[in-house]
């Protein structure tokens, strides 16, 4: 049984941006890691602000730069059985399919897959680490066979979404509401770096809702895709992800975005990959160089170096498949 | 994330039968202001510690009851209505054994609130019989041997359902990930494909006729 907690079920966004000013309270979006986060103690809430019943933060729809608009309350499988979604943006639909199991992809939520905290089994378990007040991160020395290999800055935690490195390679937007005025943030900037602060993942202001995710119109020859390996075949967090969008000009990438998910505290930019990439065509030596590249500068704690390896197969692997 | 350090102190507060009595008690004061707040623009926060009335519609019956927002679905369905059917497992999303569907989906009741319930069609397991004969996914598992111990029996049997809602003939690479989100300690899997399956088989059969 969770602690006591009240609980508000607005129908329209205003009346929940207000009971946010006036409650402090929690957002209650799919529930899925809230309430996990409840049971185990891991966060406390006195106000729960439940968002399920604002129609106007669900669906998928064209949005007004001819792109594509996704409620953040929109569940994740609706985003990955979406047929627009599935054709334009791959890694999107890829994504969201290999979000944990049918069950929570029902109830979890594209704009809580973005906000969810770190699975960290230090943050998780009864650890006064960086991320709760504490000071320092348990895993840097500890076990940390799934953490970072990649900006580790105070806290080595690995971000745990599969959709936000695919929605950060395609160059979504998220929308966000609150104190009057709303915001764009694209969402490779929407996570917040333990440096700047650590005790928030996103840089939503506590008064502030992420209400929609802009994806900008997919330019000619975009080919996209998303690929994860987990320790088992279903229902786990990536030990290792990459979402790839690359634009063709025939057989040419003239632009690529790289993102590595299980790698870093958020998405993180394979920018040494992207650089190969860019202006050469897919062939065998370009992708052993890309994949090298993307793995340059990895620093690896005691007990996970595999994943240097790991990725370097995977951006390969991935890559080739593209090509 | 395998290997994770056991919480050593769990708080467990369930509800003890003293303090649910004074609940329920408190409760008919409480809900008497929530319903008349539900029609404004900003609905009223209610105190932690006070009922809610909310109806859910559990097996196509309207069930009209007081909550806290803290119960579970789970919590609701087995203390307050009865329906044991739906089983306690991990509480925390990770085990499937409390799988019910809601609005013909599969969904964990220990991750949603009965209140996050309210205005949705909630199927449990017994709402898959018809009066004491079992439903055909339930006697494809009978049939199949789908089971040992049978504790997760339920939800499996529940996220079937809405495995062969969605898709009628699910491959078996299409049955295994639909069912990933239940977990089975004796591992009756092979089992339990089979079983789906044949209850697949059997609607189709059903079909034809």
């Amino acid at each position: 049984m969770f602690p006591r907690f009240s609980h508000a079920r607005p129908t329209d966004l205003q009346a929940a941006l207000a009971l946010l000013e006036q409650a402090s309270g929690r957002i209650h979006a799919g529930g899925t890691d809230l309430l996990g986060c409840l049971h185990d103690g891991v966060l406390t809430a006195d106000t729960l602000v439940s968002l399920s019943n604002i129609a106007e933060l669900k669906g998928i729809s064209p949005s007004t730069e001819n792109g594509l608009r996704i409620g953040a309350m929109t569940p994740i499988g609706a985003v990955a059985a979406h047929a627009g979604i599935r054709s334009t943006y791959s890694a999107l639909a890829q994504a969201a399919s290999v979000v944990a199991n049918p069950p929570l992809r029902s109830q979890g939520t594209l704009g809580g897959n973005l906000c969810q905290k770190t699975r960290c089994w230090y943050y998780r378990g009864d650890f006064p680490c960086l991320r709760k007040g504490g000071d320092h991160c348990f895993a840097f020395e500890g076990e940390n066979q799934h953490h970072a290999i990649f900006g580790g800055e105070g806290c080595y935690m690995v971000h745990p979404s599969d959709t936000a490195p695919a929605l950060a390679a395609l160059g979504a937007t998220c929308r966000i509401s609150g104190g009057g005025s709303s915001r764009s943030v694209p969402v490779d900037q929407f996570l917040m770096p333990a440096l700047v602060d650590p005790q928030r993942e996103t840089v939503l202001e506590p008064t502030e809702i992420l209400t929609e995710i802009l994806l900008p119109p997919a330019p000619p020859g975009l080919r996209s895709s998303y690929r994860k390996i987990r320790s088992r075949q279903a229902w786990d967090f990536a030990l290792a992800g990459v979402a790839l969008a690359l634009q063709f000009d025939g057989n040419v990438v003239r632009s690529a975005r790289v993102f590595l998910s299980g790698a870093a505290p958020m998405p993180w930019r394979a920018q040494g990959a992207e650089a190969v990439i860019t202006g050469n065509s897919l062939n065998a030596q370009t992708i052993t160089k890309a994949a090298a590249a993307a793995v340059e500068g990895a620093e690896p704690l005691q007990h996970n170096g595999a994943k240097v390896a790991l990725f370097e197969g995977l951006v390969a692997e991935s890559l080739e498949t593209m090509g | 994330m395998a290997n994770k350090p056991k919480t050593t102190d769990r708080e467990r507060d369930g509800v003890t039968r003293r303090g649910f009595i004074s609940t329920v008690g408190a409760g008919a004061l409480g809900a008497a202001t929530v319903g008349t707040s539900r029609a404004e623009a900003v609905p009223e926060i209610t105190a932690p510690e006070a009922m809610v009335q909310i109806g859910l519609t559990i097996n196509g019956r309207i069930h009209r009851l007081l909550v806290e927002p803290r119960w579970t679905l789970l919590f609701t369905l087995r203390e307050r209505l009865g329906l044991t059917g739906t089983k306690v497992g991990c509480e925390r999303g990770e085990c499937g054994a409390c799988t019910v569907l809601i609005n013909g989906q599969p969904r964990y009741a220990c991750m949603t609130l009965a209140v996050e319930a309210e205005g949705s069609q909630i199927t449990t397991i017994e709402g898959l019989m018809d009066g004491e004969a079992l439903g055909d996914v339930q006697q494809a598992f009978v049939n199949e041997d789908a089971f040992q111990c049978g504790y997760c029996t339920p939800g499996q049997i529940m996220a079937a359902e809405g495995l062969l809602q969605a898709n009628p003939s699910p491959s078996t690479e299409e049955i295994r990930k639909g069912m990933s989100g239940n977990l089975c300690r004796c591992a009756a899997y092979h089992h339990i494909v089979r079983a789906v399956d044949s209850a697949a088989d059997g609607r189709r059969e059903g079909d034809d006729r």
